[in-house]
């Protein structure tokens, strides 16, 4: 009874366009707007804290670990309160992950500290027995990558308007002023790690990977 | 009518060098698989070093298999199958060379930057922008040779397998483009990495473009060309036309009206509107209906001839393939139903029920379909079907150590993650989840070397055969010669 579709083969794709569209549409349309609105107080990234998602997205950390706490008892007993939409405002991309080989991550600035993520980073079987996660020892040799992070807010600032520079928000600025206030960040960071060298990096007016990565993760509260 | 009279000229080049790219990066793909299948068991094989880690090796893993084994398996049957079904010799050849080079260029620039960590993060469409864009030219160039081929085509009516291969490249096309939106941050700033880019959603809406896109890549790339194939090969193989005409059309509209659908089933329990959740798990029951119709055709064009699957291989792998189809589209709406799937959600369930639709529907209907058409284009015989025989044998063993692993590894762990005592706490820290799933990890990684050392079978008898044509051919021509010369 469709035979005519199945002899003209532009009717057919054209077909095939309009079905597959629909389901999309009335989906992901209708709440956009609802979505994208930020929680009360949420702050953009800061410059440290943006190299650190950097860093994160570039190790695909999401490959193991969540950054979604659902609202079952079992989930807020472990976690912490469960994730709100407004919450992830400022995330592009999202990190919500597809599977927990490792705990869930959005709020574990309140319950770990900078030396037991150090400690955590050089080998996780330090502090967590049985733990089956990579060390990254990398991230205490290579540096800081501020022209990205510069790159990035400056983006998100001036194409999405994510609200830098406003009331105690997080300050933009030139890629100097960028790395002049991440190396700010990372000395509150810094005096709480033991490796001697990330601190004489510092000093030198560098900040390792690990810095960023500790500022990003604490600030996941 | 004509057929044995004059076998018509085919053009199979583009064909077989999209073959040879299925094969190899099958072997690449699915090897990455195994070496972090056993970083999970033994955590000091990542060495210490970041491309060797599991968390950039995971997302090479699955590109591999995804588009590099399994489209360069789509596409050698499209050069292979359209030819044969619009009844004409392949049109624009060079079209066609341009599209398998810049296919294995693309497969192998993405291996570079996902190990080198240039990633979006996305699931499956990690790639950078700049990726993305020869991704866009490599798909459209498909697209201009489809519709070449439809536009010469000497059989006006389009068969089946027609409809599947055209939709796979519509329906890519719309969700590849719209998930990969994003603004390349260099040239804003002219600072920084110049591949890096930002999404061009955030959070949430981030969340259901990204699985909108996600789902539907399993539709579009790992069922709809792969039921193209099979509506083609399963009918060959059995020498027999389609079970039901009607039953192939009313299943392609369902599957293509329900499965965009179905997306939020990823998303339960998330932050997205929660009637969106409801409907994605109706839909994705719903969607059971045009999956086994699907299934259930293929199977049935079998009738009276099921006891060719005793002796031969090629409609073993075909057959398992499409059994695996009707197991996979059941599991996974059962997990969309949501408090199903409050327990394997995030756990290792996940992971075995995609690997039941990749490695027994995917691998084997490609698998059946190569072993099909090898000795066609290179006009042999096949090496050993005793080989293929035992190959079927031990990736089915394998599928089945993985399978039942992770169903017992997921559904262990989402218990204990809710597990609490008798004063309401909760009974383990991650920590105890994790080291009770070790044992399966193990078990998983024996089934995923067994699959692995059959794929490599299946390497060595295509390799064998293509390199016997030549003699073979030889072989032939002299005997029929002899028949000639003793007729006259």
């Amino acid at each position: 009874m469709f035979e005519f579709i199945e002899r003209n083969s532009l009717l057919l794709g054209l077909c095939i366009f309009i079905t597959i569209t629909i389901g999309g549409i009335v989906e992901i349309v209708p709440s956009f707007t609802q979505n994208s609105r930020p929680i009360e107080g949420l702050k953009p990234y800061s410059a440290l804290e943006m190299a650190g998602r950097q860093i994160y997205i570039r190790e695909s950390c999401n490959a193991c670990h969540s950054q979604l706490i659902r609202p079952f008892k079992s989930e807020t007993d472990r976690y912490g309160a469960y994730s709100l939409s407004g919450e992830y405002a400022y995330d592009r991309p999202f990190l919500w992950g597809s599977r927990r080989t490792g705990p869930d991550l959005h709020r574990i600035g309140n319950y770990r500290t900078t030396d037991w993520h150090e400690a955590h980073f050089i080998n996780a079987r330090n502090v967590s027995p049985g733990s089956v996660m990579p060390n990254f020892p990398w991230f205490f040799e290579d540096n800081v990558d501020f022209g990205t992070v510069h790159a990035e807010i400056i983006t998100v600032k001036t194409i999405f308007g994510v609200p830098y520079d406003q009331g105690d928000n997080p300050k933009s600025g030139s890629l100097k002023e960028i790395k002049a206030m991440g190396l700010v960040e990372a000395a509150e960071i810094v005096k709480d790690m033991k490796t001697q060298a990330i601190k004489d990096a510092l000093a030198k007016g560098e900040v390792k990977d690990i810095v960023a990565m500790i500022a990003y993760l604490n600030r996941m509260k | 009518m004509s057929q044995t009279a004059s076998i018509p000229d085919y053009d199979y080049s583009v064909a077989k060098a999209f073959t040879i790219s299925t094969l190899v990066w099958g072997a690449i793909g699915m090897s990455v698989g195994l070496t972090i299948a056993l970083e999970l068991v033994f955590p000091q094989l990542n060495a210490d070093l970041p491309w060797l880690s599991f968390n950039r090796l995971r997302p090479l893993h699955t590109n591999a298999v995804i588009f590099g084994f399994t489209l360069a398996g789509v596409f050698a049957t499209w050069y292979y199958v359209s030819q044969r079904v619009l009844k004409v010799r392949m049109v624009l050849p060079a079209v066609g060379k341009f599209h398998v080079i810049l296919f294995n260029l693309i497969i192998i620039l993405a291996a570079y930057t996902l190990l080198a960590g240039h990633t979006s993060s996305k699931e499956y469409h990690e790639l950078p922008w700049w990726l993305d864009i020869l991704v866009v030219i490599m798909w459209l160039t498909w697209g201009v040779h489809i519709f070449a081929m439809l536009g010469a085509r000497k059989e006006k009516t389009l068969y089946v397998s027609i409809w599947y291969y055209v939709a796979c490249f519509i329906a890519v096309s719309m969700l590849y483009l719209i998930n990969g939106l994003a603004i390349p941050t260099w040239f804003v700033t002219q600072t920084g990495n110049w591949w890096h880019s930002v999404s061009m959603f955030a959070g949430t809406n981030d969340a259901q473009v990204q699985w909108w896109f996600g789902h539907n890549a399993v539709a579009f790339v790992l069922t709809v060309p792969i039921i193209a194939i099979s509506y083609y090969f399963i009918p060959k193989q059995a020498n027999q036309p389609v079970y039901s005409y009607r039953l192939s059309l009313w299943s392609f509209w369902g599957l293509m009206f329900v499965y965009l659908w179905a997306g939020p089933h990823h998303m339960m329990y998330s932050t997205i509107p929660s009637w969106v959740q409801t409907l994605g798990m109706v839909f994705s029951l719903v969607l059971i209906i045009p999956s086994w119709g699907s299934m259930v055709n293929l199977l049935l064009t079998m009738s009276g001839k099921w006891e060719q699957l005793k002796t031969d291989p090629i409609a073993k792998f075909l057959i398992i393939g499409s059994t695996f189809y009707g197991f996979a589209t059941l599991e996974g709406p059962i997990q969309a139903i949501k408090s199903v799937n409050a327990i394997a959600h995030f756990t290792d369930w996940i992971i075995g029920h995609v690997h039941n639709g990749t490695l027994g529907w995917v691998s084997f209907t490609i698998i059946g379909a190569i072993y099909h058409m090898v000795p066609r284009m290179w006009k042999t015989k096949l090496y050993s079907e005793r080989l293929a025989e035992n190959q079927f044998w031990i990736q089915t063993l394998g599928i089945v150590f993985y399978f039942s692993s992770m169903w017992i590894a997921g559904i262990t762990q989402g218990a204990m993650w809710r597990t609490t005592d008798q004063f309401g706490s909760l009974a383990y820290s991650f920590l105890d989840t994790v080291n009770v799933m070790v044992p399966y990890w193990a078990l998983r990684a024996v089934g995923g070397s067994l699959f692995l050392i059959g794929f490599f079978m299946f390497f060595y008898n295509i390799h064998r055969t293509i390199r016997g044509a030549a003699a073979f051919q030889a072989q032939a021509e002299a005997k029929s010669a002899l028949d000639s010369g003793s007729a006259t």
